[in-house]
């Protein structure tokens, strides 16, 4: 079994360097789609709001296999032809962005109505108010649920191997048809996501302690 | 009153079915307090909110230092800078200290130098009796210190009128002459104040001008002597009798 990861161990290697790399890129993707849509989604203008209302139910409620596959081959086909690896960045992140959205706009809700007329009562303009009082107040009620969505997020990954990314889950299952040895193959896979996602865990929890608001 | 810092027109607001502010004239002069006293649902709150625009009104104009004021946007951002507020329920931004409190406005707003706008928030601070606390957070400290902290944030702003929405109603009895003397003092300083109170303690020494309001309208408006020993109207001695006797 140890003869095994020894001799395959490169290529997990090379696998979560790329499983890394795209949840940097579709996380951050997702954090910024999620912050500009939340705050369209309590803009005071109307054709704002609607559009971030259509934009979280497409991706809400699509298969993020169907995102993946609409993304490559469907916008190749529309001669629009991208590598693997950046629309598998972006497909995930607009996906998970959509979620994103909704977390944020659940904590700006709970961002008590009194931060928000204080803020407006010094003269404070919408984007100000939300930049300086609601946003910095809602992430931190949303530090736990943030967490819960990059995990899914991380996990979602795995899906790119569809569109040949050469991810992790991709890599073990390279190593099944290379060596036929199907549950060493997995086990690998298994046990680099568990962990890395425990210590992402880990920090989280930290984080949330870190900045709970006193009340 | 030549020259009125606020003038309110005509002023009618509704929510829904609810005539929450009926035909409001009211002037109030440079460096006047009025004291706006009435029961709960007169509408007193709504008022004091529509000179900042906090709540909208439907008839009527409201000018701040003869500007009219805007319905939205930028404009009315910088007008409510000019117009001070300090809230029943303190609202201090909960993730930021109490220094921060203070200069977010004067920062952000009035795009004052961090150091100079901290200099400032420090000086008020200490006016206001709070400047050991300026590295807490607001949820570390008392209603009453909170309250004045409040007041130190709506001063930093160096309005043109501050508006005090039932300051010391939430606060517990031992705390309300602590934030009543910094408002005796603003008072005093020249500070032009409409407040929302019951306070009549406060009402007497600082006030010149009582406006009391009933089911949305202004019923009468009065010296505070006049208006505390024989008020002209039977809804205002009505309503004296009752928060007096106790």
């Amino acid at each position: 079994m140890l003869e095994f990861y020894t001799e395959y161990w490169p290529d997990y290697w090379d696998g979560t360097l790329v499983t890394l790399r795209l949840v940097v890129i579709s996380f951050t993707l997702a954090c910024i789609i999620g912050v500009i849509i939340a705050g369209f989604r309590v803009s005071p203008v109307p054709p704002l709001r609607s559009f971030a209302s259509g934009y979280v139910a497409l991706f809400r409620n699509m298969p993020l296999l169907v995102v993946f596959f609409l993304a490559f081959f469907g916008v190749g086909d529309l001669g629009f032809v991208f590598g693997p690896f950046p629309t598998a960045a972006v497909a995930l992140g607009m996906y998970t962005g959509a979620y994103m959205a909704e977390v944020i706009r659940s904590g700006i809700n709970s961002v008590s109505s009194g931060q928000a007329e204080a803020g407006r009562a010094i003269g404070l303009g919408f984007i100000p108010l939300l930049r300086e009082i609601v946003i910095p107040q809602a992430v931190r009620t949303v530090i736990a649920p943030i967490g819960n969505l990059f995990i899914a997020n991380f996990k979602n990954t795995a899906v790119a191997l569809t569109i040949s990314v050469f991810e992790l889950t991709y890599i073990s299952r390279k190593l099944i048809n290379e060596t036929a040895r199907t549950w060493l193959s997995l086990l690998g896979a298994a046990i680099i996501y568990t962990v890395i996602l425990l210590f992402a865990g880990w920090v989280f929890r930290t984080l949330e302690d870190r900045y709970a608001i006193k009340r | 009153m030549a020259d009125a810092l606020v003038e309110m027109r005509g002023v009618n607001k509704w929510y829904g079915e609810l005539h929450a502010l009926k035909e409001i004239n009211l002037d109030i002069a440079e460096r006047e307090v009025v004291v706006v006293i009435g029961p709960s649902g007169s509408g007193k709150s709504t008022l004091i909110r529509t000179i900042n625009r906090l709540e909208s009104i439907q008839e009527g104009e409201i000018l701040i230092d003869g500007e009219r004021l805007p319905e939205e946007g930028k404009g009315l951002a910088k007008l409510r800078a000019d117009v001070g507020m300090v809230f029943q329920s303190f609202n201090l931004f909960a993730h930021k200290t109490i220094l921060e409190n203070v200069t977010l406005g004067p920062v952000k707003v009035k795009k004052m130098g961090k150091s100079d706008a901290e200099e400032k928030a420090r000086g008020l601070l200490e006016r206001v009796g709070v400047a050991h606390q300026a590295d807490k957070y607001p949820a570390e400290l008392s209603g009453g210190q909170q309250q004045r902290v409040a007041i130190a944030r709506a001063l930093a702003m160096e309005p043109k009128v501050m508006l005090f929405d039932e300051p010391t109603s939430a606060l517990d009895p031992e705390m309300i002459n602590e934030v009543l003397q910094v408002m005796l003092d603003l008072a005093e300083g020249g500070t032009t104040m409409v407040v929302v109170t019951h306070e009549m303690g406060f009402a007497r020494s600082a006030a010149d001008r009582m406006v009391f309001m009933d089911e949305g309208e202004i019923v009468e408006e009065n010296d505070p002597e006049s208006f505390y020993k024989g008020a002209k109207t039977e809804r205002a001695r009505d309503f004296l009798s009752k928060i007096i006797t106790h």
